[in-house]
């Protein structure tokens, strides 16, 4: 369990707001990733965030591009986890695949607020709050392997040595 | 009961019965990758294999920043044609075919039947030709180049049933912003939308590709037209091999069904800074522009090159405004130089771009200062995307584009008939 404070934001939060095309096609290690982190969205995010702080939003977040650079750079930026209403396909792929935790819980994103204090316990899948305790949606089983490993590569890694 | 299109192309490939909602396991057809390969072989690289599973299946396509515009994406094109090479990877395509989504379907990649994944997530277009397309990430394109296989959760899907006919200056893209625009950009997250009703089989090729495309813009997995005469007879000269094609049964179960008469429609124009922020013409009409963009995987077709320069035939881009037009792959550039709209677009004040995403993605061609405004055929209007944040984008048809440039403003297409 580790503790943070919340960065609220809307539906519909685009990757281009997360991760800029403009850096899309140029290669950058995940630390650099981390200082263009929502610069369309909010500038002050990538100065200001701090390891443990959790994203929550509306509905569809991630939503456009299949870049993996707008899981990437919040998971470099020190971001827990993503709390929304729902995710865009693609983006909740590349969370789960980065090692991103991806909540879906309405509750706390009807309560929550930014600069609100907030624990998330992953075993018990309890995000707790001064605003309420809200239980979120546990992660399909298929993907648990995956988190897991440490994400997609580990994963693979490690069934390519089995064979 | 029965299958919907989606669940006999997955299950074929399971090897087994599978409906919506069950996870498993497949060996696609074919693994697309464009400029975003050069990140791709880095994550390859950690998985500690010498070779892709399977070359055969690895189709690449240099779109996104072509030519190079600037040494560290000339890098990464260099590292790609090097893999490529050192992989014997035989489906290459350098910076003289086109976009990726209009390549795949033109090359013959895109099959009725067949099981297609791709690091874009415009991925969903191939389902115009009755594939099962889809958009993956870069680390995942990675892993399945190395194992051959990939986890996809069948989806439930929402059929869209057309009736009726566009009226003059209608189009599809306007049928798709409608769509967006009524039931909002995540109407479709996580399913299937399978294109039906009377009206299907009178739609192009080309429209569908359009449709398909635009369906990841509905959150879609994948997006398809069941193939019928139209879709085969496209696919003759070009199939790169035998398919074996599947519809939906008539007692599939669907999750949801939605109905547009496509004769009740108008042009529709998508506003900043969401896709289902749409509006008809009327409303944005005489909004000043700066920019317009004909092209992109959503808009590039030769279909579009003509109905865009039918306006500009014995008219000129207004003074205010840039007008760039990039066609869709080389064998619409030849078509459209054929047909004679390359002239008519050139004659009337429009710069001609080489085939590719252009600044659709925001990395190159054509950006855009702050407070300027583009009008653009493309799928996404999102702050930032084609330059400064405080620019703004709006999204129609490529007819709306053309009479837009020439009025120098948001215009209706239907009055420059």
């Amino acid at each position: 369990m580790s503790q943070g404070k919340v960065w609220k934001y809307g539906d519909n939060v685009n990757t281009d707001v997360i991760f800029p095309g403009r850096y899309t096609y140029q290669i950058m290690p995940p630390e650099e990733m981390a200082k263009h982190a929502m610069e369309d969205l909010d500038p002050e995010f990538a100065g200001s965030v701090r390891a443990g702080d959790v994203v929550v939003a509306g509905k569809n977040f991630g939503c456009g591009s299949s870049r993996e650079q707008a899981a990437a750079c919040l998971k470099a930026a020190g971001v827990q986890a993503v709390v929304a209403k729902s995710f865009a396909r693609i983006y909740f792929r590349n969370a789960i695949n980065l090692g991103l935790a991806v909540l879906a819980c309405d509750e706390a994103v009807d309560l929550l607020e930014k600069g609100d204090a907030v624990d998330i316990d992953f075993a018990g899948d309890e995000i707790r709050s001064p605003k309420g305790t809200f239980r979120f949606l546990p992660l399909p089983a298929s993907v648990i392997g995956i988190l897991e490993a440490g994400g997609l590569l580990e994963y693979t890694k490690k069934k390519l040595e089995k064979e | 009961m029965g299958k919907t299109l989606t669940e006999k192309i997955l299950g074929r490939k399971a090897g087994k019965d599978v409906q919506a909602g069950e996870v498993i396991t497949v060996s696609p057809d074919y693994v697309l990758s464009h400029d975003n390969s050069a990140a791709i072989i880095q994550e390859f690289r950690k998985l500690g294999v010498e070779k892709v599973k399977a070359p055969e299946k690895i189709v690449i396509v240099l779109d996104h920043i072509v030519p190079a515009s600037e040494e560290k994406y000339a890098q990464n094109h260099k590292s790609i044609r090097e893999f490529v090479a050192e992989q014997g990877i035989p489906h290459f395509f350098d910076i003289n075919a086109g976009i990726c989504h209009q390549v795949l379907p033109e090359q013959g990649f895109a099959l009725p039947g067949k099981v297609i994944v791709g690091s874009d997530s415009h991925t969903p277009s191939y389902g115009a030709l009755g594939a099962f397309a889809t958009g993956i990430g870069r680390t995942e394109t990675a892993c399945t180049w190395a194992t051959d296989e990939i986890w996809l959760r069948v989806p439930e899907t929402m059929r869209i049933d057309l009736s009726g006919r566009f009226r003059a200056g209608v189009f599809a893209k306007d049928l798709s912003l409608k769509i967006i625009g009524d039931h909002g950009a995540e109407m479709a997250n996580y399913k299937a939308v399978e294109f039906a009703g009377p009206a299907a089989g009178d739609i192009s090729v080309g429209s569908r590709l359009t449709l398909a495309n635009m369906s990841a813009e509905m959150g879609a997995k994948n997006g398809y037209f069941a193939p019928d005469a139209k879709t085969l007879k496209w696919l003759e000269g070009r199939a790169r091999g035998p398919f074996v094609a599947a519809s939906s049964d008539p007692d599939a179960r669907f999750e949801s069904v939605l109905a547009y008469d496509l004769g009740l429609l108008e042009p529709q124009v998508a506003c900043p800074h969401t896709v289902d922020n749409v509006k008809p013409i009327g409303a944005v009409a005489g909004k000043p522009v700066n920019q317009v963009l004909i092209g992109t995987c959503t808009n590039g077709r030769l279909e579009d090159l003509e109905a865009a320069a039918a306006i500009f035939r014995g008219r000129k881009v207004h003074s205010g405004v840039r007008v760039l037009v990039i066609p869709a792959s080389w064998e619409v550039y030849r078509g459209a130089l054929e047909s004679g709209a390359l002239a008519v677009l050139v004659d009337a004040g429009c710069v001609i771009l080489n085939s590719g995403c252009g600044p659709c993605l925001g990395a190159h061609e054509g950006l855009m200062a702050a407070g300027e405004v583009c009008l653009s055929t493309s799928n996404r209007n999102f702050q930032g995307r084609m330059g400064h944040r405080d620019s703004e984008i709006y999204l129609a048809s490529p007819a709306t584009a053309a009479a837009t440039a020439v009025a120098g403003k948001i215009a209706d297409p239907r009055e420059f008939a």
